[in-house]
């Protein structure tokens, strides 16, 4: 499943060679007993494909640093943590410990999850390049032209209220693309189990408060210059092929 | 009213009294008249304000900057109460008392569009009274004892507030209220807009874990605003206020009545 290869790509690169889940775990000091016994390859915080400071104006160098080393890397830290502790509950039979870790899983894992997929989706000098061909043509479908989608998106993305995140989103049954919300740390697949990301916007105040302070809109309105439009056609094409 | 009048006069002449009257009457009515269009046009209405903080914006540094409540009151907290008024305007909802609104607008776990504004009204305010320069340490006398009878010690209602706080998952706040069923203090979290009055608890001492509140002045660091709150901000002064006014709703215990 895509969800799982983000867990695992980072640790498949970064391990030498392709030997076995044990030993890659074991590389990174990370439960080594955790990885041999099941397979579970903790999650790593992913690289930026470019510099803190490539998306100014847009966003500004601290924010990205900030919630790159920061809160992602918190988010992948704890997510495996509760993956620890899920394991040896899952082993001593502890039900309620399982269910009680649920919590913890969605919202860092989901954390993580969405944090990934944000990274892709922006792109430094020139990332505001509108999408051609096949995505081009299915926005222009489902919502009349890219303005209309950009303009429902932020409508959306402002309303939010409280923390979340705000997806261009593709239903892979339908192969209708929606523009969907997220709460907290909400992975999009919790509105549908058949819905794929192709572009997320996060709207939690860390994402933008340092920089436009409290004014929402306004940091909707310039993250549109630094959207990655390559990244979500090829998804789109990947998924729709 | 009007007397008998001749009928020599009656169509003619008017009499000097009549016509007096007549020329008294018309520049009233006419002053009268300005009046009832003055009153017709300009229908008074009551708006919800935004309250000051007690304190002045620089007043609880260096734990929370002059800068974040600039942003936070001046500019969040106003937002709320512009919208809300702005909802108002034509709305059934119009007159009640705050507290009235936000149980009102709750609908029971269905929010109303004006349950948010009205919330988060609320709840700013709240959270202002919740501080004070110069605060934090140790509450005393009433509020100390039946924190000690709640949570066994204060360092384990300290414990398990902050515990709260870290665990919440996203935007919300956290609160010290006392639960009239159940006649006892107790931590609760809330996301988002929530707020205990809509179950009827009485709210004592809260605090916003919105990223906005701390977010210039910690960044990430959770951690150090919330033991800041409890070491520096958190007034016990409002803590105490508030469950004096409590005991009028709430019979926490059994008075000590000497016998004779």
């Amino acid at each position: 499943m895509a969800l799982r290869t983000l867990f695992t790509k980072k640790a498949l690169t970064r391990a030498s060679g392709l030997g076995p889940l044990g030993a890659a775990a074991g590389d990174r000091g990370l439960g080594s007993g955790l990885g041999q016994a099941r397979g579970l390859t903790a999650a790593s915080l992913p690289d930026l494909p470019y510099d803190y400071g490539a998306l100014e104006p847009a966003i500004s160098g601290e924010i990205m640093r900030l919630h790159h080393q920061r809160h992602h890397q918190a988010y992948v830290t704890n997510y495996n943590n509760a993956l620890e502790q899920l394991e040896a509950a899952v082993a001593k039979g502890d039900a309620p410990a399982v269910v009680r870790l649920q919590g913890a899983i969605k919202f860092n894992g989901g954390g993580h999850i969405n944090h990934s997929i944000f990274w892709n989706n922006l792109k430094p000098e020139g990332g505001g390049e509108p999408p051609h061909s096949a995505l081009g043509w299915a926005i222009d479908t489902d919502f009349g032209s890219l303005e209309a989608l950009v303009q429902k998106m932020n409508a959306e993305g402002a309303a939010l209220q409280g923390s979340g995140w705000v997806w261009l989103a593709l239903d892979k049954g339908s192969k209708k693309l929606s523009v969907e919300t997220t709460a907290n740390q909400d992975p999009l697949v919790t509105k549908g189990l058949h819905m794929v990301p192709l572009l997320g916007i996060d709207v939690w105040e860390h994402a933008y408060y340092l920089q436009y302070k409290n004014v929402r809109p306004d940091y909707l309105k310039n993250i549109w210059d630094v959207i990655n439009w390559k990244y979500a056609s090829e998804v789109y094409e990947k998924e729709t092929a | 009213m009007a007397m008998a009048l001749p009928l020599a006069y009656a169509s003619s002449v008017v009499h000097p009294f009549e016509a007096g009257r007549l020329s008294f009457s018309t520049k009233a009515t006419k002053h009268k008249k300005q009046i009832y269009q003055f009153r017709k046009v300009t229908k008074v209405l009551a708006y919800y304000g935004l309250t000051n903080p007690p304190y002045k914006l620089d007043a609880l540094e260096p734990y929370m900057s002059r800068r974040t409540l600039e942003l936070h009151w001046g500019n969040i907290h106003r937002g709320y109460v512009d919208s809300l008024n702005k909802q108002l305007a034509n709305s059934p909802l119009y007159g009640c008392t705050m507290e009235e609104l936000i149980k009102t607008t709750f609908n029971n776990g269905n929010p109303l569009p004006e349950y948010n504004n009205a919330a988060e009204v609320w709840n700013h305010d709240f959270f202002w009274e919740s501080m004070q320069p110069n605060g934090g340490r140790l509450p005393w006398g009433g509020v100390l004892d039946q924190i000690e009878k709640d949570f066994g010690s204060f360092s384990n209602f300290r414990d398990e507030f902050v515990h709260s706080a870290m665990m919440l998952f996203g935007s919300g706040w956290v609160w010290l209220v006392l639960k009239t069923n159940e006649r006892r203090l107790s931590i609760v979290r809330t996301s988002n807009a929530l707020c205990p009055l809509v179950w009827g608890d009485i709210p004592i001492i809260s605090l916003d874990m919105w990223e906005h509140a701390y977010y210039l002045d910690y960044k990430d660091d959770v951690s150090k605003y919330v033991n800041n709150f409890m070491d520096h901000l958190i007034s016990w002064h409002s803590a105490t206020a508030r469950m004096v006014r409590t005991e009028a709703f709430v019979n926490l215990g059994e008075p000590k009545i000497p016998v004779a």
